[in-house]
């Protein structure tokens, strides 16, 4: 009974092998998308978890100054004899020419075991670690060739992360040019009892179960995540509308298979059994589809990762079991969400129930104004995330709301401007086409709803980018303002080069900065010089009077937004270093946190920092970049004019967004994909309501005409709807996500020409999805329209 | 002759059995004729191919005095729009409109509605009540009465009606044949209707029997009360 009871269900398929396309291409595409984003986010968290062994101390405790400054050898020799069990470190970016690479100085003889993790730096083996003869340095095996013609020993360690290197401390002193300057000391699990408390100069950090570019890139994960799921949501709804389609078909088949005597229970195990067998099918191409779309990305992800956060993944992708095999659960979970309506439904079944094309319809009306109900609560729970929630979360929750409330609106909304057409033209064939059209609905209105979601993201996500563009390209116009930015390797070289420059009428702009740490977070403080150049230029958001002032006399500091909202300050309050806030400033150059003060005071807080980077502020930038030319030995990018450093930015920026920008074309792809799915199902059922028309007088070619316009018609009231929804998409982006995500907040701007291009891709995406199955029809044999009136079928 | 068939041949495949061989016959203006047959005997293929539905393998298609045989999908078209109206045993009405919409689909189609006159035939077949139905919403019968109201709405030549009655149970049919046969007279149509039934065959003027593909025999012309 079985074997006879699943056979009977199969034979649907065969008999509809569109239909099968769209459920497994729908599965396969969502779990192809949302997996392929899984893989590039667990691709960089290893990369994360290896490069923090040793940076993070592997989960220990770790000391350093309060005030964010680095610690001196003193005190740590102080903090060791007062009993302290502490290991140092030194942390640094080396500029190895074309790249720069995170050293990291320890101490191998103090290091914990637990912080040292698989790097073999303590081996006793004198050809292996640290204490071998020489300066060892530990790095990624594809990163050895860096430390080609430098005095060191180079180990390649499989277990370090590309872009990270360890070496002995003295090394790393040395390597970086510092003296007598330790990060952070690393605390060991084991202390002796009775140790004195730590003096209040210092701070100690428990141990995170993240490392600091973990958390910094958190915020980007979870927004890859989001759009992930936004493509498996687009992706499951081509499916819900497959499963559910291919049910409302088989519902003779469900009713003659009961009255022969199957149980519905056995009825419904078989139609389980039958939808998880598609679902592993489909996944396990989806995976597939996946990784290479996880390999497509990774590179532009890692260029992102470097730029934003100086993060470094590697650029090759591994098979992780947990990572296929969630892929292989999300198909499942899919399948599952997408046939539960389908199979509540049948468990509800009449044996005799009445089925009829308008029967359909009718029943998708009532169900369009459900769905109309639970989006209008939708939208209210949006409306109270809006107003009193906070966090990323809740910026991803009043997304959810909107786009599924939306989605959930939007056949009751097409319906409705469909009979107000209907209504508006009275002639017969408009009359026709406009209650037709609204009788297809619901075989068309999930492919819509992927079609709205997909728009819709694409809206607000270039929206956001293109205001965030907007925003980027004024802020660097301000920002640099410098004609030329000079680089030095040497402080020597550096005062001949300043020297010079002055002397040919340039103002000279040190960039001097130091490593900090402010709310537990790597940041940045800079000195600056009382200039007309910060003064006329730099973009305050907020500031108390006379802020130029004030920090001229270093009574405060400046600080980017990114820090204070992250941590909740405004002007007027106290920052860690000990410097009040006195203004706040946009900054979209990274995420990190800044600190801007005078450059007397950072003198005098930092004495040993010297600065080796200018911007010259100059009448004739051509004329002084020759001079300098001709007067120094300058390496390639030791002197940048500002339109070169401005269209880096730009190119940094570009490829920042190249990703989002290609998850945007696959999803409104898998939205077309569905559409055009959709239209091959429908044409199918399609003969019996058009062979009348056909019949009493209509040409095959003026149907398919019809059939096109219809399409196109659908996808245009589509595409107006989205508009808004992607506008609210945008603003919820830039006001809400990107404020957590990336600290600052932008504003925005709309691009009335952007949306247009974008209406004309999709209604050719829509005129392409509806040509086949219009060709299809125009050149139906008139014998098998003519199967629909036989009275022997 | 509002129909002239001269000769007619179907063949479906090239080479292959003809379905349809030398038929011939004629139909004057408010004639009506009942085709009859065994399943198979090409009575639906040479309905069809007078509607210019299918295209013929041979012979010659007059209707209303214009030879259809070499007419384009276009021209076909046409002529069902303006000459011909059609009545399937499948009812075949169109599920996205409504009862009055679906009345008046063909007379509007053909630029040829009249209000009163769909008016009237809704009247006749009884279903004034509902015409704000949707054909689901309808009985068996009720639906095929609006579908001889849809057919007859634009005053057509010729009515083409393949086994309208053969879904009904026999009262209903009975009453089906009356109405078509009435509003027909009325509109001064035509006839030509496919039918199993002996009984409703001998209610039409004239009886042709097809047989493989041939026409077996006519009946004399009978009035029909």
């Amino acid at each position: 009974m079985i074997r006879l009871g699943l056979s009977a269900l199969l034979s649907h398929w065969r008999r509809n092998p569109w239909q099968f396309a769209t459920l497994i291409a729908g599965l396969a595409l969502a779990t192809a998308l949302w997996s392929g984003v899984q893989a590039i986010n667990a691709e960089a968290r290893a990369s994360y978890d290896s490069a923090a062994d040793v940076l993070s101390g592997g989960g220990l405790q770790q000391i350093r100054r309060a005030d964010g400054a680095p610690l001196q050898v003193a005190e740590y020799v102080g903090l060791r004899r007062m009993g302290w069990q502490v290991s140092p470190v030194l942390e640094g970016t080396l500029d190895l020419g074309d790249r720069t690479i995170r050293l990291t100085g320890i101490e191998p003889l103090t290091l914990p075991q637990a912080a040292a993790g698989d790097t073999p730096v303590q081996s006793a083996d004198p050809d292996d670690g640290l204490f071998a003869e020489g300066d060892v340095v530990f790095v990624h095996p594809d990163d050895g060739t860096l430390f080609d013609g430098r005095a060191v020993t180079v180990r390649p360690d499989a277990s370090r992360a590309p872009g990270t290197a360890v070496t002995d401390i003295a090394t790393a002193e040395r390597m970086l040019e510092t003296r007598d300057k330790i990060t952070r000391l690393i605390v060991a699990p084991t202390q002796p009892l009775g140790l004195p408390a730590l003096p209040p100069r210092y701070v100690m950090t428990a141990p995170g179960t993240q490392n600091d570019v973990a958390r910094l890139t958190e915020s980007f994960h979870l927004n890859l995540t989001a759009f992930g799921l936004l493509s498996f949501a687009v992706g499951i709804f081509i499916v819900y509308g497959a499963v559910g389609l291919a049910f409302e078909q088989r519902r003779g088949v469900f009713r003659t298979l009961r009255a022969l005597g199957l149980p519905l229970q056995t009825l419904m195990g078989l139609l389980t059994v039958e939808l998880g067998v598609f679902a592993l099918i489909a996944g396990g191409v989806g995976v597939t589809l996946g990784y290479l779309i996880a390999a497509a990305l990774l590179p532009d992800v890692a260029a992102t990762l470097r730029g934003l956060y100086g993060a470094d993944i590697t650029g090759q992708l591994r098979l992780r079991p947990a990572w296929w095999l969630s892929g292989l659960g999300m198909a499942l979970a899919g399948t599952a969400i997408a046939a539960t309506a389908a199979l509540i439904k049948l468990a509800r079944l009449p044996l005799l129930s009445f089925n009829h094309p308008r029967a359909m319809s009718m029943h998708a009306a009532g169900a369009a104004r459900w769905m109309a109900a639970v989006a209008l609560g939708l939208f209210a729970l949006g409306a109270v995330i809006a107003w009193g929630g906070q966090g990323l979360f809740a910026g991803f929750a009043l997304l959810a709301c909107l786009l599924i409330g939306a989605a959930f609106c939007l056949p009751l909304l097409l319906s409705s401007a469909l009979l107000l057409a209907g209504r508006l033209h009275r002639s017969v064939l408009a009359e026709w086409f406009w209650a037709d059209s609204r009788q297809q609905l619901p075989g068309l209105s999930m492919a819509l709803m992927a079609l709205l979601l997909a728009m819709a993201a694409n809206i607000g996500v270039s929206t956001m980018v293109s205001s965030f563009r907007l925003t980027f390209t004024g802020y660097l116009d301000q920002r640099l303002a410098s004609e030329l930015y000079l680089t030095a390797q040497t402080f020597e070289e550096a005062q001949q080069l300043t020297a010079f420059a002055q002397s040919e009428g340039a103002t000279v702009l040190p960039i001097i900065w130091q490593d900090l740490r402010i709310g537990g977070l790597p940041a940045e403080i800079y000195g600056i010089r009382d200039h007309a150049t910060y003064r006329e230029n730099w973009p305050l958001l907020a500031a108390v009077p006379d802020v130029w002032d004030r920090v001229a006399r270093s009574e405060g500091a400046l600080i980017n937004e990114q820090l204070a909202r992250r941590n909740d300050l405004a002007p007027g309050d106290m920052l860690e270093t000990g410097d009040r806030v006195l203004g706040v400033y946009g900054d979209y150059g990274n995420s990190a946190g800044q600190v801007v003060i005078s450059d007397a005071l950072f003198a005098q807080r930092y004495p040993e920092v010297q600065a080796l980077r200018f911007g010259l502020r100059t009448e004739d930038a051509a004329r002084l970049s020759e001079r300098l030319e001709a007067r120094f030995d300058l390496t390639e990018d030791a002197l940048i004019n500002q339109s070169e450093l401005k269209a880096f930015s730009l190119a940094v920026f570009e490829r920042t967004f190249s990703v989002t920008a290609a998850l945007n074309v696959l999803t409104l792809s898998v939205a077309g994909l569905a559409l055009l799915i959709g239209l091959l199902t429908l044409a199918s059922l399609r003969l019996p309501q058009l062979a009348p028309v056909w019949a009493l007088g209509l040409t095959r070619r003026h149907l398919a005409t019809l059939e096109l316009a219809r399409a196109l018609c659908l996808a245009v009231v589509t595409g107006v709807l989205a508009v808004p929804l992607g506008l609210a998409l945008a603003w919820v982006l830039l006001a809400v996500v990107n404020v957590e995500a990336f600290g600052w907040r932008l504003p925005m701007f709309l691009f009335p020409l952007d949306y247009l291009k974008l209406g004309a891709l999709t209604l050719l995406a829509a005129f392409l999805a509806a040509l086949w199955p219009a060709v299809r029809l125009a050149r139906t044999p008139p014998d098998q329209l003519l199967r629909v009136f036989s009275n022997e079928r | 002759m509002v129909l002239k068939i001269a000769n007619l041949a179907k063949r479906y495949a090239e080479g292959g059995e003809a379905v349809l061989k030398d038929v011939s016959f004629d139909m004057a203006a408010g004639e009506t004729l009942a085709l009859e047959g065994e399943s198979g005997s090409g009575k639906s293929t040479l309905l069809h191919l007078v509607a210019g539905l299918d295209r013929v393998s041979g012979g010659r298609i007059e209707v209303d005095g214009a030879d259809i045989t070499g007419y384009s999908d276009a021209q076909s078209a046409q002529m069902r729009r303006r000459v011909v109206g059609l009545i399937f045993q499948q009812f075949n009405l169109i599920p996205s409109l409504t009862v009055e919409s679906n009345i008046a689909f063909h007379a509007r189609l053909a630029d040829r509605h009249d209000a009163a006159w769909a008016a009237h035939l809704a009247q006749v077949i009884g279903l004034d009540a509902h015409l704000q139905k949707y054909p689901e919403a309808l009985s068996g019968g009720q639906q095929q009465r609006v579908a001889i109201a849809r057919a007859l709405a634009a005053r057509p030549r010729l009515l083409l009606a393949d086994e309208p009655t053969g879904n009904l149970d026999e009262t209903t049919a009975d009453a089906v044949l009356k109405l078509m046969l009435e509003t027909a007279a009325e509109a001064g149509t035509a006839l030509l209707m496919v039918t199993h039934s002996p009984r409703q065959a001998a209610r039409m003027q004239r009886r042709l029997t097809l047989s493989h593909g041939r026409v077996h025999a006519a009946s004399p012309a009978r009035h029909v009360s």
